[in-house]
């Protein structure tokens, strides 16, 4: 999969440029991470996010984890597949399992990092 | 040690307790065991309780008759002396106990999931006034003035911890009136009735679940689980959230508890449901086996996301609920609400006739209903007293100074409730 037009935070979300809209979702690493995803809490459209800030919660078999906006914006979408196949974030989380879709305010904050950056990031934590 | 700590003698460690109680008092010499069992019980003497008195004293608590199967089996040891599992899986009995009271509390409510039990119907009350809040994302409660006044307390003390507001509907004539309702339902997170209520009425509970939903609130009913046996049950009028008291399932009074609390909800605010939730599934060779399932909702997990921080169950209490609940059935519950609703109506009945006293409120009742008496209420409850009968609980504390709250059951014979009647007359 094409992950050019991705940028990652440090805490493991990606978001992902759609010209006027930008989607967000979790990366490949923390679905490894986190196991079984059994539920997705996602925000109600028309929620403003922050970037950085708490949006949801996602839950593995052992562990309930908050998830945090890449960027700052408002919730237009959230996923309708995820409510009755939240494994879709395990099996395709930069594709199928993505999460949000925002209309993004603000700038982007700069330490965002692309495919490579966060590839070396993740090799050392 | 006393000197790596700083201090120069025992003495010193007591300094902060008056003087009068730093030594050890006086005592007497012990008695032996004969004389100590002789001592007590010579004080206990002096109680009196319900196998002496006869008792019409309900407002959430009820007298009911126990069967014996009930008491057997929640006197196993393995049930009465068991703490609560850390490795739950290792009791499937305990288990599949309260997934069975699960289940019939699911029925009894017509909800679509039950919790595994909560303290007693006040905290579940404000648990799941909690799930409302988180749910909804507001922070008013509005409560029905006519719900026990010790749910009211609690629900206060939990707004003011999880920081939401209580707003309290005054009654008209013993009952909430939904249009009163629906006027102060706007931003409120729920809508909290009880019924039947505290004064024994019941509530106009589906126009209340409405007004609740009009304003995008939830509708949340702390429900007799007896009552259950007769009236619509709260997933059948439009609850969001059932709770309760199960002290009436084959619980004894004792001394106010411990009692057990029932949390039932719909499926869409299961995630928001607190305490343990017992689920059923097969194990690797497919054999059914139960489990703590949904965990990642509770507090050792999700911390200060959860949405409490119980961690725990009534299981013993809830065991006997279970108990009674399958020994009576449903038609055994059924029978006792109507041999109750029938004893309590020809008591009101008798009572209406009797010069100076009246029935409290023009509402439908079950067995528990408001007599307002000539006098203060005091006044009435000694004579009953006197004729040792319990007459019933002095409503003063909520405003009804002349009135009292008389509660009638299966246990209420119909010679207790003449003797009842010649006493006022």
């Amino acid at each position: 999969m094409d992950l050019s037009t991705y940028r990652f935070s440090q805490t493991h979300e990606w978001v992902a440029d759609e010209g006027g809209t930008a989607r967000v979702g979790i990366s490949d690493y923390a679905q490894s991470q986190l196991g079984d995803v059994i539920y997705v809490e996602l925000p109600k459209v028309g929620t403003e996010v922050t970037a950085g800030g708490k949006f949801g919660v996602v839950e593995s078999v052992k562990a309930a984890s908050d998830l945090y906006s890449p960027v700052g914006g408002k919730v237009v979408e959230t996923n309708p597949a995820l409510s009755d196949h939240p494994e879709l974030l395990n099996s395709d989380p930069y594709g199928e399992g993505w999460m949000l879709r925002l209309e993004p305010a603000g700038a982007a904050p700069d330490t965002l990092v692309d495919e490579a950056g966060y590839a070396t990031f993740t090799e050392g934590l | 040690m006393l000197k790596t700590i700083g201090v120069d003698s025992q003495e010193d460690l007591f300094a902060s307790l008056p003087a009068g109680v730093r030594r050890a008092p006086e005592l007497p010499e012990g008695l032996s065991e004969q004389e100590l069992v002789e001592y007590f019980t010579t004080i206990a003497r002096e109680n009196r309780d319900l196998t002496q008195l006869d008792g019409f004293l309900g407002a959430g608590a009820y007298r009911r008759f126990i069967p014996a199967a009930v008491t057997q089996v929640i006197s196993r040891p393995e049930f009465f002396t068991a703490y609560t599992p850390y490795q739950a899986e290792a009791s499937q009995g305990w288990l599949q106990s309260i997934f069975e009271f699960q289940s019939m509390i699911a029925e009894l409510t017509a909800m679509d999931v039950a919790n595994a039990s909560m303290y007693e119907a006040a905290t579940a009350t404000a648990e799941a006034a909690v799930m409302a809040v988180v749910h909804t994302e507001r922070h008013r409660i509005v409560v029905a003035g006519t719900i026990h006044p010790e749910y009211l307390a609690v629900l206060r003390t939990y707004g003011a911890g999880r920081d939401f507001e209580v707003v309290e509907l005054v009654a008209d004539s013993g009952r909430i009136d939904p249009e009163r309702a629906a006027a102060a339902l706007d931003g409120a997170a729920a809508l909290i009735i009880q019924q039947p209520n505290f004064y024994g009425a019941l509530e106009d509970a589906a126009a209340l679940c409405q007004a609740a939903h009009t304003a995008g609130a939830l509708a949340v009913a702390a429900c007799d689980p007896i009552a259950l046996a007769l009236i619509e049950a709260p997933g059948e009028f439009g609850a969001d959230i059932a709770v309760g008291e199960c002290q009436q399932l084959g619980i004894p009074l004792w001394y106010g508890g411990p009692y057990c609390g029932y949390l039932a909800a719909s499926t869409e605010l299961l995630r928001k449901i607190p305490g343990r939730l017992v689920g059923e599934t097969v194990d690797e060779r497919g054999q059914r086996g139960f489990v703590l399932t949904l965990q990642a909702r509770e507090q050792h997990i999700r911390r200060e996301s959860a949405t409490s921080n119980i961690c725990t169950n009534q299981a013993l209490i809830a065991l006997g609920a279970t108990a009674y609940m399958g020994v009576m059935g449903a038609a055994g519950l059924a029978r006792v609400a109507e041999i109750s609703v029938q004893r309590a109506h020809h008591l009101a009945g008798e009572l209406a006739g009797v010069r100076g006293y009246s029935i409290g409120f023009d509402a439908p009742f079950l067995w528990e209903f408001v007599l307002r008496c000539p006098g203060p209420a005091s006044e009435t409850l000694a004579k009953l007293r006197d004729r040792d009968i319990l007459g019933g609980l002095d409503l003063a504390a909520s405003g009804l100074p002349d009135c009292v709250l008389v509660a009638v059951t299966e246990m209420n014979s119909p010679r207790s409730l003449a003797k009842y009647v010649e006493a006022l007359s």
